[in-house]
């Protein structure tokens, strides 16, 4: 195992480098140091000496890529490409360009985000496997009928109008709990509630059906007919035996999205005001903060990558036959 | 059944944390109840500030906050329209004094020719107190408590708040002059350095002396002590007074001396944060201001709320007693004398969507609110002569509608480097047929239409760079531009579409055909790039256009892109915006001031127009005071713009806001920033109405219960059947 892991590790260095090269020549096809000094000090009395010297305090005023004045090897590590991403891989993201530290600001806002992420994606998990189990449990009725057409208008929705739609009944109709904000301590749940309940309806109809196929697939073993004829209830079967072994697929898409919690819902956060760092990156963007943009990115593919190696090694703790080599 | 009970839990943990936190409160209040009846304004903001050090902060969302902490010398008053400069810290306005070159003092009404320098000597109030701060902070020795701070004294330090001891001093001269000099800091890259350091004497040197001291700093030491180093402009007179010497005459100085970056910082507050600890810990002056205004920030968490606290240490200010003649029948004048601030506290919360906070304004949990396009309908309708006005369910919640005309304008430009629409290195018979086709497009843009259908009729069609309320600007008959508008019946008219075509015949595209060429007139349109939603204004423009049958291509892309292009001079006709930082025609007209195009001078007239003889009015009119021989000038200024158009003048935006009945005191002011001292919040009135407002409706709670408990009725009868049937009967089906 302990070579798996460090075998996946060494794998994600390229890949990180990848991602960070391909970050920084999106990011300076579309925004020069010149303009990211514009945008940092203001659009009006800027001269040209006043945006040289603030390339020149953050380290702008270097090449790109490539720096044809140095010798040997300077001719790469003295460009803003190096000078930018070598410290990434220590985990110092350093200063946003209003000079905020960024891991600060990331250690601030991950709290919140989790503070909807992780109950939604529990509740969530809870309630689509449950759902889905009984519609394999009332398989061939109407209630799988009327729950596979619930399922697919559920789908049908667009996120948006789900939360605009909460919103519109919940607190402004009906006034149980405030349209949005945050707060701390047990002041939390009042603000917390109707985002779960949204983030969990909101993706119930896509997950429902997914682990219903999942789990109809499953019947068809010939472990849930032995189950049968021992005479075990079906719900035995169903709850005990088809859930357990349902759950490679199940973790295939569970356990990679873990990591990803951390950075929060875009959407979400913004139209309940929750701080959170669902925003964060398309504020950097905007803002043409690549000391941000980079961090952001390079922080969500390194959950990515520990999410990937997270889900091969569950498959190990619930299929024994599995072993990474 | 094993999946029951986890349902019901969650159910019950969720009710225990929902109605635990809604006490007796409303239940969809997003503030703690404690504070219901608190003398609090309550306000939304969507963007959150970068800077909020004055010397660094320029954009509108940074000054609603540092404008109530920090206190220039000067403010506008703030029921007087047009606007006027009073004393804040002031004891008086400054004295302004003339001299030669030889250092003689000259008359008040010299020759701008022989003024080499003008002294500002302003005199502040004694008595003056900072806001509490640990920077201040000191032991019986008279020794700083907090100015040699180790890493592991600032182990337990988050924020600001997390120093116990704070102290505060008396605002002096030397404060203001620190400031002036942090201008210049190298660190700080101040926005108005560049402009300054071309008016007060010494401050690009000053610069320079700076830099050159930054070389020797080590990276674990940020402080310059700028009082080490004397800038030769500004001189310490005595306690309370000091000096700045700017060079030659500028008028419009005094203005800048309402604007933070004149406001004071002291020294100790510089040297507390650039200890590297705190900054570290992002406890900077740029994110903890220090002022001497009727506020102080104590929590800022720009991505939740920022908290304004009223300053215990708060000088006496009062309110105005005497405004406009209307202003008394609006109640304005009701807290004449009375001593400022009113509100104990502003809590700003970041709502960055327009529906959630539009909603919360509705429910009483926003004091006031702006109206955005998809809830205008909502909020207002157009009565009599296109008046704006509330609607009935506005007036049945109390609420009441202010307008403004924004110090601003947006405008069409045309890059007068272009040969077709500039006439640029062309003689002089095709700069006129330029200038015939510019004023061609004036009258067919119809600005009118353009504000009624994609501003909600916010807007005033302009007739010259000058908004409304600055002074310079005319109303009425003289105000009109006579070359696209008629005066008929009191009102101005658009000239018809007749007259454009005429004008474009004489300018060689007769019916939009080149007659030389025979070929379509094709003109580029550059804006920077647009969602789907402006697709319906790129349209309609394009139409009126058509109307002379010119073709317009729109070539649209991103802002950087598009300011290069403005740069270069690359683009051939554009629109832009501008908000002018003083109410002051200059401020407008430079704009189009030849020596400040973009191209080849790095200005700010993106137009690139250059006419010698606006240009000598321009330098004339710039140096004089607000007189009758200045308002001729800026007529005789107006009147060439006119005839050569190089804008289309756009129009005016207007600003719409919201207010409830609890609110008093408004008169909406886009130059002035400091307002909220003036504002006065009723917070028992605001209290009832929110109760009134948001009873908790519990009918659809019991309705879902209800509908739950019924549909689990079948289930559990087809549980039921099924368990009562055969194995092979109830699993059939599976196998078919």
């Amino acid at each position: 195992m302990l070579k798996y892991i460090i075998r996946r590790i060494l794998y994600a260095i390229p890949i990180l480098i990848g991602v960070n090269l391909i970050t920084f020549t999106l990011f300076f096809v579309v925004n020069t140091p010149d303009d990211m000094a514009r945008m940092q000090l203001g659009i009006k009395y800027v001269s040209p000496e006043a945006i040289d010297k603030w390339k020149q305090d953050r380290g702008y005023d270097k090449p790109l890529l490539f720096n044809t004045d140095e010798e040997r090897i300077d001719k790469f590590t003295e460009t803003i490409f190096f000078q930018k991403s070598v410290s990434m891989f220590a985990f110092e993201f350093g200063r946003a360009d209003d000079g905020r530290d960024i891991a600060y600001e990331i250690k601030n806002r991950m709290l919140p985000s989790l503070a909807i992420a992780l109950p939604v994606f529990i509740l969530g998990l809870f309630a689509y496997i449950t759902f889905a189990l009984l519609m394999v449990f009332f398989r061939a009725t109407y209630l799988d009928f009327w729950g596979v057409v619930l399922c697919v208008a559920l789908m049908s929705i667009s996120s948006l109008f789900y939360i605009i739609g909460g919103q519109f009944l919940i607190s402004k109709l009906w006034h149980l709990v405030p349209i949005s904000g945050y707060g701390t301590g047990l002041d939390m749940g009042k603000f917390l509630l109707l985002p779960i309940i949204i983030g969990v309806i909101s993706s119930a109809g896509a997950n429902t059906r997914w682990y219903r196929t999942i789990f109809l697939e499953e019947m068809n073993k010939e472990y849930v007919r032995t189950a049968r004829a021992k005479g075990l209830p079906e719900q035995i079967v169903l709850f005990k035996h088809v859930l357990k072994n349902a759950m490679i697929p199940i973790l295939t898409g569970v356990v990679v999205v873990i990591p990803l919690l951390f950075l929060g819902s875009l959407i979400a956060e913004s139209f309940f005001g929750i701080p959170g760092l669902g925003s964060y990156t398309i504020e950097a963007i905007n803002s043409q903060d690549f000391a941000v943009v980079r961090a952001m990115i390079f922080l969500g593919s390194v959950l990515y990558i520990i999410g990937l190696a997270l889900t091969d090694i569950s498959y190990t703790l619930v299929d024994p036959r599995i072993r990474l080599g | 059944m094993i999946n029951i009970l986890p349902p019901r839990l969650f159910i019950l943990l969720m009710l225990v944390i929902w109605l635990s936190a809604c006490s007796n409160d409303n239940w969809n209040s997003p503030y703690p109840a404690a504070d219901s009846s608190e003398n609090i304004l309550y306000r939304a903001f969507t963007e959150s500030p970068k800077h909020l050090d004055p010397v660094q902060s320029y954009s509108s969302n940074e000054i609603q906050f540092t404008a109530q902490i920090y206190e220039p010398p000067l403010q506008y008053h703030y029921l007087k329209q047009p606007y006027s400069l009073i004393p804040l810290t002031a004891s008086q306005m400054p004295t302004v004094m003339y001299f030669n070159q030889d250092g003689f003092k000259l008359p008040d009404n010299a020759n701008v020719a022989d003024i080499a320098y003008t002294i500002y000597k302003i005199s502040i109030q004694p008595g003056i107190l900072f806001q509490p701060h640990p920077a201040f902070a000191h032991d019986d020795q008279e020794q700083f408590i907090y100015h040699n701070l180790t890493k592991q004294s600032l182990a337990n330090v988050y924020q600001l708040a997390d120093f116990p001891n704070t102290a505060t001093r008396e605002l002096t001269a030397a404060d203001y002059i620190f400031q002036i000099k942090r201008l210049a800091h190298p660190n700080l890259h101040s926005p108005i350095y560049e402009l300054m350091a071309d008016y007060i004497v010494g401050l690009r040197e000053y610069a320079a002396v700076l830099e050159e001291e930054r070389k020797y700093q080590d990276d674990d030491n940020n402080y310059l002590d700028l009082n080490q180093y004397s800038l030769e402009g500004v001189q310490l007179l005595d306690k309370y007074t000091y000096s700045i010497k700017i060079k030659g005459k500028y008028p419009q100085f005094n203005y800048w001396l309402a604007m933070p970056f004149f406001a004071p910082v002291p020294w100790e507050a510089e040297k507390f944060y650039s200890q590297s600890g705190l900054v570290d810990k992002n406890i900077s002056l740029d994110w903890y201001p220090v002022g001497t205004g009727p506020y102080m920030l104590t929590e800022n968490n720009p991505n939740q709320i920022m908290v304004l606290t009223k300053n215990p240490n708060f000088h006496d200010e009062f309110y105005p007693s005497e405004g406009m003649p209307e202003d008394d029948e609006k109640g304005l004048l009701v807290d004449a004398g009375k001593q400022l601030p009113f509100i104990d506290k502003v809590v700003f919360s970041r709502d960055k969507e327009s529906i959630p906070r539009w909603n919360k304004f509705l429910q009483g949990y926003y004091d006031a609110s702006g109206i955005g396009s998809d809830s205008f309908d909502q909020a207002v309708q157009l009565v009599g002569q296109g008046e704006a006005s509330v609607t009935d369910a506005m007036i049945s919640q109390g609420i009441r509608l202010e307008t403004v005309v924004a110090t601003s304008t947006y405008y069409m430009g045309f890059n007068m480097l272009d040969s077709v629409v500039g006439g640029n290195g062309l003689d002089h018979e095709a700069k006129e047929s330029a200038r015939k086709l510019r004023q061609a497009i004036s009258i067919a843009v119809d600005y009118e239409e353009y504000v009624s259908i994609f501003a909600n009729g916010r807007g005033l069609p302009a007739h010259s760079p000058l908004s409304p309320d600055i002074s310079g600007h005319r109303d009425g008959e003289e105000g009109i531009n006579p070359v696209v508008y008629d005066w008929v019946n009191g009102h101005a008219k658009r000239k018809p579409i007749k007259a454009a075509k005429v004008l474009l015949a004489e300018a060689g595209y007769p019916d939009g055909i080149d007659k030389e060429t025979g070929a379509p007139l094709v003109l580029y349109f550059d804006v920077t790039a647009r969602s789907s939603e402006d697709k319906s204004s790129l349209d309609w423009m394009r139409k009126q256009f058509q109307k002379l049958n010119i073709q317009l291509v729109v070539r649209s892309t991103d802002y950087n892109r598009f300011q290069d292009k403005i740069r270069k001079g690359n683009a051939q006709i554009f629109e832009w915006g501008w908000n002018a930082d003083y109410p002051d025609a200059e401020n407008f007209l430079f704009l189009l001031h030849g020596p400040q195009s973009k191209v080849g001078n790095d200005g700010q007239n993106a137009s690139n127009y250059n006419n010698s003889e606006y240009d000598l009015l321009f330098e004339e009119m710039n140096n004089m005071e607000n007189s009758a021989k200045r308002q001729k000038i800026i007529d005789q200024m107006i009147d060439i713009l006119r005839h050569d158009s190089p804008w289309l003048w756009g129009y005016h935006p207007k600003d719409y806001g919201l207010y409830h009945a609890w609110y008093k005191n408004i008169k909406p002011n886009r130059i002035s920033h400091n307002t909220i001292k003036y504002l006065r919040i009723d917070a028992d009135l605001r209290e009832q109405q929110r109760k009134e407002w948001n009873k908790p409706v519990l009918w659809p709670i019991i309705l879902l219960a209800i509908i739950l408990i019924l549909a689990l009725i079948p289930a559990i009868m087809t549980y039921r059947r099924r368990e009562q049937k055969s194995g092979i009967e109830a699993n059939g089906r599976s196998h078919a």
